[in-house]
């Protein structure tokens, strides 16, 4: 029986599943250890491409392309207007192209317009610009409320939107993959792109966020007194 | 099909539970089976469409008390034992008694960056013209089809706008080749973006100034 990695790696991972770890996920990697082995015996599956897979969505493929994506429309008039003609062409100019991104549309949060993405039948998700879509995202608890009740969920995520801000769900039912474009926040006109990018969160790219002008994690240094992480 | 992944407006599901730090896997075995299931796609056996269709074909007890990779795994294996790649005798002994069927199409580690960076588009060159244009008043169909769709529940005999055209796309219910399709393969239509207010899905249930918008296929659209 293989036990070792079958749990969750932290004990704030409950997403309302009564998981017995022992009894319940401990079979689950039993499984699809044998699964493997039967795949690769009878030459169906090579295992050093499992590993460049997973490499690629544990290591390689983030919200870090995303994010430079905003910072760039954030800068760059003529990219945004780009992004806004034909986004798949304007972000894999960027280098950011392939599954489960082979029809990039992104769409511009304002103070009037806020769109959040979701997608309720399954689990659609712009992975050449954001990674594996979080288990939040995945769960039936967002993609069942977001598109009833897209203001209480937002502001379970600390986003309070004015009623006159009209909220758009965009729920991902085609091929389609919807980035979001938020709004560059008041008090960064001295930062470059790359100090930009720095500011952009997953959440923020998704919807249920706002960008905020403090880098994460140095909430209380202004932003122009940064140094850019990258 | 109205099956268990379909949740949209569904009530009791509880909190959303973001996790601060989210690795990208919570187990090893996850890892695994995002990897195999990738690769067992690009044995083209089966389609995207049918790939979805196998997840939300399992009964509803079992899909809501399942993880998220282990409805994928429960489905790839489903999958393998469909196309005959797989004996649920082999799944449960762990012992090949078979021997691999589309093997010179197995994914070679060389080309998996290669296949990632191309992924699968699914946008086709149709010679007709899109019925409707942006601005349309619609109405979705209600068919409540037995095989796949992506024409979510709460969206269905509803009244939108078009938003947006795009290009012709694969048809999701062909495409997944279910039994129950009437027509089967990529019989791409016009994609359309459709704009729904809420007070014309949800009624009194609706928030204040908001609204849905979802891709539909021509042939979910009635002019309104």
């Amino acid at each position: 029986m293989v036990q070792e990695h079958d749990t969750h790696t932290n004990d704030h991972h409950n997403h309302g599943h009564a998981h017995d770890h022992d009894n319940h996920l401990g079979p689950t990697a039993a499984r699809v250890r044998a699964l493997e082995s039967l795949l690769v015996a009878k030459g169906l599956v090579d295992p050093a491409a499992v590993d460049a897979i997973i490499d690629t969505y544990e290591n390689k493929v983030g919200p870090r392309n995303g994010a430079k994506v905003v910072a760039r429309a954030w800068v760059d008039a003529a990219f945004r207007r780009w992004l806004e003609r034909d986004a798949n062409a304007a972000i894999a100019s960027l280098g950011f192209t392939g599954r489960q991104g082979e029809h990039m549309r992104v769409v511009f949060n304002t103070p009037e317009i806020h769109n959040v993405v979701v997608c309720t039948l399954c689990s659609c998700y712009p992975w050449t610009v954001l990674g594996l879509p979080p288990t939040w995202y995945k769960s039936p608890a967002y993609r069942s409320r977001v598109v009833v009740e897209p203001r209480r969920v937002l502001a379970e995520f600390g986003l309070v939107l004015n009623t006159a801000t009209k909220v758009i769900v965009r729920d991902s039912t085609a091929e389609l993959r919807w980035l979001v474009i938020p709004e560059r926040p008041a008090g960064t006109e001295t930062l470059d792109e790359a100090a930009l990018a720095e500011l952009v969160t997953r959440d923020a790219m998704i919807g249920t966020a706002r960008v905020d002008s403090r880098i994460p994690g140095a909430a209380d240094t202004p932003p122009d007194l940064q140094e850019p992480t990258a | 099909m109205n099956g268990p992944h379909d949740v949209g407006g569904r009530a009791g599901f509880g909190e959303v539970m973001p996790e601060a730090d989210e690795p990208a896997f919570h187990a090893d075995w996850e890892r695994q089976v995002l990897g195999l299931t990738l690769c067992c796609g690009a044995l083209r056996h089966w389609t995207l469409d049918e790939s979805r269709h196998a997840r939300e074909s399992l009964p509803p007890a079992l899909y809501y008390s399942s993880s998220y990779y282990q409805i994928w795994l429960t489905a790839l294996e489903a999958l393998l034992i469909h196309h005959g790649e797989m004996t649920r005798e082999e799944l449960d002994d762990g012992v090949v008694h078979q021997a691999g069927l589309a093997t010179e199409r197995c994914l070679k580690a060389r080309r998996v960056p290669s296949v990632l960076a191309t992924g699968a588009p699914t946008a086709r060159t149709l010679d007709s013209k899109p019925r409707y244009r942006t601005g349309d008043r619609v109405r979705t169909i209600v068919d409540h089809t037995k095989g796949h769709t992506r024409l979510p529940g709460y969206a269905r005999d509803k009244p939108g706008t078009v938003v947006e055209i795009h290009e012709a796309h694969v048809f999701p219910d062909s495409n997944a080749r279910g039994q129950d399709a009437s027509v089967q393969g990529e019989q791409p239509e016009w994609l359309y973006t459709v704009a729904f207010e809420g007070k014309d899905l949800w009624g009194n249930g609706a928030e204040e100034n908001t609204s849905v918008t979802l891709e539909a296929w021509e042939s979910y659209l009635r002019a309104e």
